[in-house]
């Protein structure tokens, strides 16, 4: 049922014997790492076990499931070893399976609620952690007192102090193990799992205060003990919080200079955290404290900072190690359970923790939110009081730290053992179980999780600024004050200096939910329009027409999109006219359907990983057109060699012929297309005016590719959505606005001939969608894989760099067809003549600069052999 | 009506005032000995140079708008009432306001009256309608200069599409309400006025 434990479970043999050997067996060498891949392994396929049945999943927690897991793993483990082994270690949990979900909770905490809540939150974490402690622990002392407990339990007021400071804080992981499930309102949830992350602070100075209590004995306690643990744990919270701010700011200022080394951008978020972790660690201040304010401080400027491929990154990987470490420390939780030895078991000890840790969180939560409501605008209410008393889930720390409990000098330790797994295990398993009934039953207002919209986040600002200027007209310095203080700070200098000029300059809220909005739509779409463009290959009549609604919002918003972070705004630009767009779809459907030669496929290496299982499809394909081309009694001669694709061939020949004798035309068509330059080239060059900004935006552009291409491919699907049924016009093509020379371009230019230069110069706007629709056609469905295949990369720098080639290499471009070329070209100065007109100069300077790269890039292209026919073809369209 | 600044207010005045606003007598006297600390004319009322001195309005990317919020359609002075009445607007709701909300107008404090205060911020023409242009100019003072024009008039362009329903390019306030329907408006549109 479960996978078996494997290695990890069968004892190391010995080696073998001495004298000549093929093979030596080496598990000794291997022993540790290969130990902790088996359980990252179990755990991670028992997680694809549970998560096989949705029913079981939708009612028990996950965390639920592991701890019974651990539980089964460390009987059989008990079983075969004859003794517990692979317990939860301490130094394992707090040096590796701590630090991540500490980290991930910190990074991708919402920091706006968090702050909104930080009243509140700090409230429960301080004050309700030091009540439940001293409250749980002076009524076990109590009920100690009174006799009810086992005389084997050696303890006295200070022995359960200590024990009420480590069962009485709530535990991060299994908050957010339960809570995550359970989805209640962010307000509900950031406070519990806020105040579940801050309470380390106090969790951690009431242990270290009362151990060292114990240690030295009730007798020699003096006033300065009292006041040392209470001045320590100011330095312990504050401490932890300021080495978290400090490498926040570090980390934040490293990110600003990564822009070529972009592929290590990741590794510095983790590692920086880590020794901030570590750091905190070693001077014994609050490290999750440390971690937790290092990641909420410094999204806000790595994001902006490092690249969207880094951001992809950093945000998975996360999440894997986040999750994985909880998997494993639940797992080992379950495990931990079954090592006897350990345990002493106490009745009274145990149902009077369990009783007293309810009963005292309830009361303090209720007392502490009375208080609170006082100051709240929303005040809690009772639903959510119970939600929170009821959510103080115990976990792995409260384990953790009661096995670091020294023996000796705490006589009942095994009792608090027993009694911390039965607790941990109780508020896990019971009441995460319980928790989702309750929250439903009690109506407890959920979390709708709904998209941003603009508007939200536009009014939302306004509103802010509303309640700041309400406060200082009032005079009263209150929450909006200083967080409009604290933003302008900011902006004024923290910005300045912890991002790059770039992202700085970027950088705005509203604008950014608006670029989010744009990709999000972008990746929705081409999810969809993937599917629609490769089936109905032949369906392009029916192909979204553009109309006039082509100026319409979206089109121009997708295509703003563009313009913010990306600078391949020519992309989004070339779809204009509903020409442009069909002969786009149109090449699309060639170059993804058209069959290659083989030789193709090893052009470059990483495609050739793709290529077998794209030319046994093809293969196939062509068999069976051939077949069927056969019954359906194939009557034309004029079909060619590439003859299997006829129908897509014949149409493209036929536009082809009325697009030269449309050639007249040109000019205009070429104005049209001029204009979407106007807007690519302010944003070049306003990036370029910097010597950084060159190279990062060189870079930006690179990492985002991924987003030009959606937003490109969106630009043309949502032009279908956003006009439906408007002008549901058959585009054929003499109705379409005419700029025929496009078309005629793009085939020589798809065919990589040798002298491509022209054509590519002089098309720059349609290879990419050509490009990319290769790319996507070979591999792709979804973004991430969007973002990966090299196909992609080639093809907006190409089109990137045409733009030069054309302008600089007239001489070149001329001899194919200069009219054209001409024609092309004043309209791409003149439409810059408006707004970036003094913007042209340093437009030319990166020209020249980016002149090598285009030229190698250029041989780079034209090195694969070219297809004879296609090249024939194109070339008998322009003559 | 007009309070000298120099006079405490009478007790008519502040039941009336705390009839109107639900403003608790503290915080009335309290924000009356704040309007005539802004009160520098002395004449019982404000004016919009009043407001300007304070200095933190005038870096408010919204300020002067939210200072024209005070005063009402074609008047550049506003008395206390109106002074209090504005401030209303952002009174948390509490809960037993809830329950009595079906007799008697509406207060002044509702979900309704906060947004219809921030969607007056956007409406300068006040023909009940945010026009690209009005949002346009909304957007040019939030945003910092870094966003070129186009880019806000894409924001905005997307901003009306996204919230407009009946097609007529603009935001109407049904619409407003709509859009914003699941935002946390009663606190978000709400300060915490000391007791």
């Amino acid at each position: 049922m479960h996978p078996p434990a494997g290695p990890a479970a069968s004892p190391g043999p010995a080696a073998p014997p001495a004298g000549a050997e093929l093979l030596r067996w080496q598990w000794q060498e291997v022993q540790v790492p290969c130990l902790v891949a088996a359980w990252i392994l179990v755990a991670s396929l028992a997680k694809i076990v549970f998560h096989l049945s949705r029913k079981v999943t939708s009612v028990v927690p996950e965390s639920c499931l592991l701890i019974l897991l651990g539980l089964g793993l460390g009987g059989i483990v008990l079983a075969v070893a004859k003794k517990a082994k692979y317990q939860l270690e301490p130094n394992m949990f707090f040096l590796f399976l701590l630090p991540p979900i500490v980290l991930d909770s910190g990074y991708f905490m919402p920091s706006r609620l968090f702050f909104d809540n930080i009243g509140a939150i700090l409230t429960y974490a301080v004050v309700g952690t030091l009540w439940n402690s001293f409250t749980t622990g002076t009524a076990l002392w109590g009920l100690h007192q009174a006799g009810l407990m086992d005389p084997g339990v050696e303890a006295g007021l200070m022995d359960f102090l200590l024990f009420g400071s480590l069962i009485s804080a709530v535990d991060p992981v299994a908050v957010l193990a339960v809570f995550e499930e359970v989805h209640v309102n962010e307000t509900l949830f950031i406070i519990v799992f806020g105040e579940s992350l801050l309470n380390d602070a106090v969790t951690v100075v009431l242990y270290k205060v009362f151990n060292s209590f114990v240690e030295l004995g009730p007798a020699h306690i003096h006033a300065t003990d009292y006041v040392k643990g209470v001045a320590s744990f100011f330095l312990v919270s504050l401490g932890g919080t300021a080495v978290g701010l400090l490498f926040a700011f570090l980390l934040a200022l490293i990110t600003r200079f990564t822009k070529r080394v972009r592929i290590i951008e990741p590794l510095f978020v983790f590692l920086l955290a880590y020794v901030a972790y570590l750091a905190a660690e070693m001077v014994s201040l609050s490290a999750i404290l440390a971690v937790t304010f290092c990641g909420i401080c410094c999204k806000k400027y790595v994001e902006a900072n490092i690249s969207q491929k880094s951001r992809t990154t950093v945000k998975y990987t996360m999440k894997t190690l986040a999750s994985s470490s909880e998997t494993i420390i639940f797992m080992f939780l379950g495990m931990s359970a079954v090592d006897t030895s350990k345990w002493a078991w106490d009745t009274a000890l145990v149902l009077g923790t369990l009783l007293f840790i309810l009963l005292f969180r309830a009361v303090g939560v209720v007392l502490q939110t009375y208080v609170l409501n006082r100051f709240r605008l929303i005040p809690l209410d009772r639903i959510d009081q119970v939600v929170m008393s009821y959510g103080g889930l115990r976990g792995a720390v409260a384990f953790a730290l009661v096995i670091l409990l020294d023996r000796d000098k705490v006589k009942a330790k095994d009792y608090f053992v027993a009694t911390t797994i039965v607790v941990v295990f109780f508020t896990v398993i019971v009441q995460g179980l319980t928790i989702k009934p309750l929250v439903t039953w009690l109506k407890v207002k959920r979390s709708d999780h709904h998209k941003p919209t603009l508007n939200e986040e536009l009014h939302e600002h306004a509103f802010d600024h509303i309640l700041a200027a309400v406060e200082d007209i009032v005079g009263h310095h209150g929450y909006h004050y200083w967080r409009d203080k604290w933003e302008q700070f900011d902006k004024k200098y923290l910005s300045q200096l912890l991002m790059r000029k770039s992202a700085y300059r970027l950088r705005d809220e509203i604008w950014d939910v608006y670029y989010k909005l744009n990709i999000r739509d972008a990746i929705s779409f081409v999810d969809q329009g993937g599917h629609v463009l490769s089936a109905a290959k032949l369906a392009l009549p029916s192909m979204p027409s553009r109309t006039s609604m082509s100026e319409s919002s979206v089109t121009n918003l997708l295509r703003e999109s563009g313009s913010g972070a990306c600078l391949d705004l020519q992309v989004i630009d070339t779809v204009r006219s509903r020409r442009d767009k069909e002969d786009a779809a149109m090449h699309h459907v060639l170059r993804g359907s058209l069959y290659k030669p083989r030789r193709r496929y090893k052009a470059s290496y990483s495609r050739h990983f793709i290529s077998p299982d794209k030319q046994e499809r093809q293969d196939k394909e062509i068999f069976r057109q051939n077949m069927k081309r056969r019954l359906e009694t194939f009557k034309s001669t004029k079909h060619n060699i590439c003859s299997s694709k006829s129908k897509a061939r014949l149409k493209e020949k036929g536009r082809k012929k009325k697009d030269i004798s449309l050639t007249s035309d040109a000019p205009n068509g070429r104005t049209h297309r001029g204009v979407p330059w106007q807007e690519a080239a302010p944003v070049l060059v306003m990036v370029s005016s910097e010597e950084e900004e060159s190279d990062s935006s060189e870079t930006e552009r690179e990492d985002d590719e991924g987003i030009v291409f959606i937003a490109r491919a969106t630009d043309e699907v949502l032009q279908g959505k956003a006009t439906p049924g408007s002008l549901d016009v058959c585009p054929s093509p003499c109705i379409i606005p005419p700029s025929p020379t496009l078309a005629e371009k793009e085939l020589p230019w798809k065919g990589d001939q040798a002298d491509l230069a022209v054509y590519v110069s002089s098309e720059t706007t349609k290879i990419v969608p050509v490009d990319m629709q290769k790319a996507w056609n070979q591999s792709i469905s979804s973004l991430e894989s969007i973002a990966s295949p090299p196909g992609i990369e080639t093809g907006p720098q190409h089109r990137r760099f045409a733009c030069p080639v054309l302008e600089e290499q007239p001489q070149s471009a001329s001899q194919a067809m200069p009219e054209q070329i001409s024609c092309f070209q004043f309209p791409s100065h003149v439409s810059k003549s408006g707004r970036s007109l003094s913007d042209s100069s340093p437009d030319g300077v990166e020209q020249q600069e980016l002149q090598p790269l285009m030229a190698s890039e250029e041989q780079g292209r034209a090195l694969p052999p070219a297809e004879p026919r296609r090249l024939m073809f194109s070339r008998a369209s322009h003559i | 009506m007009g309070s000298r600044a120099s006079t405490l207010l009478r007790d008519e005045e502040i039941e009336e005032i705390k009839k109107e606003t639900g403003f608790s007598h503290s915080q009335i006297t309290r924000l009356y000995s704040r309007f005539t600390s802004l009160d520098k004319g002395e004449n019982g009322t404000l004016s919009r140079e009043d407001f300007q001195r304070i200095p933190e309005l005038a870096i408010n990317p919204l300020g002067d708008r939210i200072i024209n919020a005070f005063f009402p359609e074609g008047e550049d002075q506003v008395n206390f009432r109106g002074f209090m009445r504005t401030l209303a607007h952002f009174r948390p709701i509490e809960d037993n306001e809830k329950s009595k909300d079906q007799n008697g107008p509406e207060p002044l404090n509702s979900r309704s009256n906060k947004l219809h205060f921030a969607f007056r911020l956007y409406d300068l023409d006040k023909d009940d309608k945010i026009s690209r242009d009005e949002l346009l100019q909304v957007l040019r003072m939030m945003v910092g200069v870094n966003i070129s024009d186009e880019q806000l008039g894409s924001i905005a362009d997307r901003t009306i599409q996204e919230a407009d329903q009946d097609g007529d390019s603009a935001i109407s306030f049904a619409e407003f309400v709509k859009v914003l329907e699941k935002v946390d408006v009663e606190q978000k549109m709400s300060i915490r006025f000391l007791h």
